[in-house]
């Protein structure tokens, strides 16, 4: 009998090719013509079938606007290095599309001036918010539940924390990241620099336990479906109304060792609303950083979850603060 | 070959191809640090070094072999040579002596003619002896006046030069941003900064702070707003600031801040004082001491926006937290301690 192993199964999910179910007025009718596609080493890891992608006109829109704001950011960062090819590819992942500078408030400022990052923002965030709707609509029409569409909309409300409303309520295009790889960290580091240590906001602290939380959460689910797959345990969904022995063992072991279990289907609330947590609580976060907390450590001190330390160095004096100091 | 092996095989090729490669990224080490200890327990303020580097910076920091101190007998140079300005308090022998260091610690290949005309030692018609004038002056208002940065230890030529008729860590003005057409213009973030240990930080934040006064604090000083209007950009330059510290002194954030509260002084360490003074220090050196020699440097000798060469934390300390481990060679230099009364403005 075939059994699924820990990393790859040796179990190819191949039937006859499934080519979905038929779709209302107000689709796009997909094309079966061609042959069918299958490949092995998606079948290593998933389902063999590729395909049917479903375009459609959302889908359309929201790849051309992402392709806008992929080469205004691209050829931006090209003319960084003078065009030069081989400098673009050495220094990409330094390389940035920087918002304008903070004298420009929330003006249009001139194109080369942060312009370009105003155009690359607005049709990034167009072509997320298409892909939004285009998830959504396609649960709607398979007759689905939109967890995966309203999932999706947590990472977007971070980022539009992040690009969008944060900055507006600051007054400032400049507070908003940079598009890049380092130069996005970079604002990273300087963003908890600049308002206190991150770390003693409360928000970054949830964000934190949710996201490694979900990490564990994923962990235990992934770990206890493949242990009970031996048992037919891998069949979740007729197993959280028709328990089997892979459901009882299942409860039984971690009801063995931590005393409590969740069921085959409450298990995927705890795995969602973990993993939507995390950028929900750490988009609150960023939204009170400099709006309504100006230094979280001194804020932390305030609240007293800040220890104190005895002072290894005397008393050390701002000497700024000293009479006749260098300015 | 069955599917089984083939995948096994395609995985450890790509687990090795990690291996070879990630040694190949620039300022990948080998793990082997040496922690010391800089701050109460539990708070993570340990200095940590590479202990593979630790033998090459020890090599590169000896304090090298010099002439001894000789009597203040005799006559004095001043009466004995023409044209000395600022070293003319000290015996001819003392004198000689001094001469004979500079050369060993400035120009060891070059000899006495890197800044002397051998037909009239007397003669400032060579610009690097103007220079080394005012370097000496440099010298002796370091030593007397920032002992708060160099304390009795002090500073000689060595201390920068190292055997360099320049100092091998200079820097100068970046070009101002430019903007290639209608494409974002260069704000001077987002390239590898050296400046920065390769962040994508700015690559020059010494034109504003060691050269300019601009605010590096951008901290709020209160729990709420009330009116701090630093921005995340500001922060950019200040980090680059601090990550040259870092690298110019080989030291942790921690060897001058508990990093927990960056701004918060009381809980500094000690050396955060020092790192204070040493800012303005270097800037006045800069300023009072570097520009104004401008009209004195050769164009070759100057940067591409036509400033002359000047120094930051590197340009000293090379790597370690106090230049040449912390031995004084101004002790055995008093005529570079004190700023001899001069008698004839020089430039």
């Amino acid at each position: 009998m075939s059994e699924y192993l820990n990393i790859f199964t040796r179990v190819q999910v191949r039937g006859p090719y499934e080519p979905g179910i038929p779709l209302g007025r107000g689709n796009w009718s997909r094309s079966t013509a061609g042959k069918p596609l299958f490949e092995y080493w998606f079948g290593k890891l998933g389902d063999a079938q590729i395909g049917p992608i479903y375009l459609g006109g959302l889908g359309v829109a929201s790849i051309v606007c992402f392709c806008i704001a992929f080469e205004v950011i691209g050829l931006n960062m090209w003319a960084s290095v003078n065009w030069d090819p081989v400098q673009f590819i050495r220094q990409l992942p330094w390389l940035a599309l920087e918002p304008p500078a903070p004298a420009y408030g929330l003006h249009f400022p001139p194109l080369n001036q942060g312009g370009w990052w105003l155009v690359a923002g607005f049709f990034l965030t167009a072509s997320i918010l298409l892909w939004w709707v285009r998830i959504y609509r396609r649960a709607v029409q398979l007759g689905l539940g939109t967890h995966t569409a309203w999932a999706f909309a947590a990472p977007i409300w971070l980022y539009l924390v992040l690009g969008f409303f944060r900055p507006l309520l600051m007054g400032s295009w400049s507070e908003a990241v940079p598009f890049g790889i380092f130069p996005h960290l970079d604002w990273t580091a300087s963003f908890s620099l600049r308002y206190g240590n991150l770390f003693y906001n409360p928000f970054h602290m949830l964000s934190i336990v949710f996201l490694y939380g979900s990490a564990v959460i994923f962990a235990m689910h992934g770990a206890t479906i493949l242990a009970v797959s031996r048992f037919g345990g891998e069949r979740e969904i007729e197993q959280s109304v028709d328990r089997g022995t892979a459901a009882e063992r299942a409860g039984l072991i971690w009801r063995w060792t931590m005393g409590f279990n969740a069921t085959f289907e409450s298990f995927h609330r705890w795995g969602y609303w973990f993993a939507i947590l995390c950028p929900i609580t750490g988009g609150i976060g960023i939204l009170l950083t400099g709006t309504v907390v100006d230094n979280w450590y001194l804020w932390g001190v305030k609240h007293h979850i800040a220890a104190s330390y005895p002072a290894l160095w005397g008393t050390v004096v701002d000497p700024a603060t000293l009479v006749g100091a260098p300015k | 070959m069955n599917y089984g092996i083939r995948s096994a095989v395609l995985g450890l090729v790509v687990v090795a191809g990690a291996f070879v490669a990630i040694p190949m990224i620039r300022g990948f080490q080998w793990p082997g640090t040496t922690s010391v200890q800089h701050g109460f327990r539990g708070t993570g303020m340990d200095e940590i070094y590479h202990t593979e580097d630790l033998p090459a910076l020890a090599a590169a920091n000896k304090v090298p072999g010099y002439l001894p101190q000789l009597p203040p007998v005799g006559p004095k140079a001043s009466a004995i040579y023409k044209n000395v300005k600022v070293l003319g308090d000290l015996s001819v022998g003392q004198f000689t002596r001094t001469m004979a260091s500079i050369t060993q610690w400035v120009a060891p290949q070059q000899g006495c003619n890197y800044c002397h005309n051998p037909a009239n030692m007397a003669d400032d018609g060579k610009y690097t002896k103007v220079v080394a004038r005012r370097m000496i002056q440099m010298t002796q208002n370091i030593n007397q006046n920032w002992t708060q940065h160099v304390a009795a230890t002090g500073v000689v030529c060595w201390t920068c030069h190292r055997g360099n008729n320049i100092p091998l860590n200079v820097w100068n003005n970046a070009e101002p941003p430019k903007s290639m057409g209608f494409a974002e213009s260069q704000s001077g973030l987002a390239h590898p900064s050296k400046a920065a240990a390769l962040a994508s930080l700015p690559t020059d934040p010494f034109t504003p702070f060691l050269e300019g006064d601009n605010n590096i604090r951008v901290n709020s000083t209160t729990a709420l707003p009330t009116g701090d209007k630093s921005s995340i950009n500001q922060t950019d330059w200040t980090y680059a600031l601090m990550m040259h510290m870092s690298s110019a002194l080989g030291v942790n954030c921690t060897y001058c801040h508990n990093t927990r509260a960056f701004s918060n002084w009381e809980q500094s360490p000690i050396q955060r004082v020092t790192a204070w003074y040493g800012i303005r220090m270097v800037r006045q050196m800069n300023v009072d001491y570097l520009d104004p020699l401008g009209s004195v440097f050769p164009d070759y000798r100057k940067g591409p926006m036509g400033d002359v060469a000047k120094v930051n934390c590197t340009t000293c300390h090379q790597g370690v937290f106090k230049p040449l481990y912390g031995v004084s060679m101004a002790k055995d230099f008093p005529e570079l301690t004190k700023l001899a009364p001069t008698k004839v403005s020089s430039n």
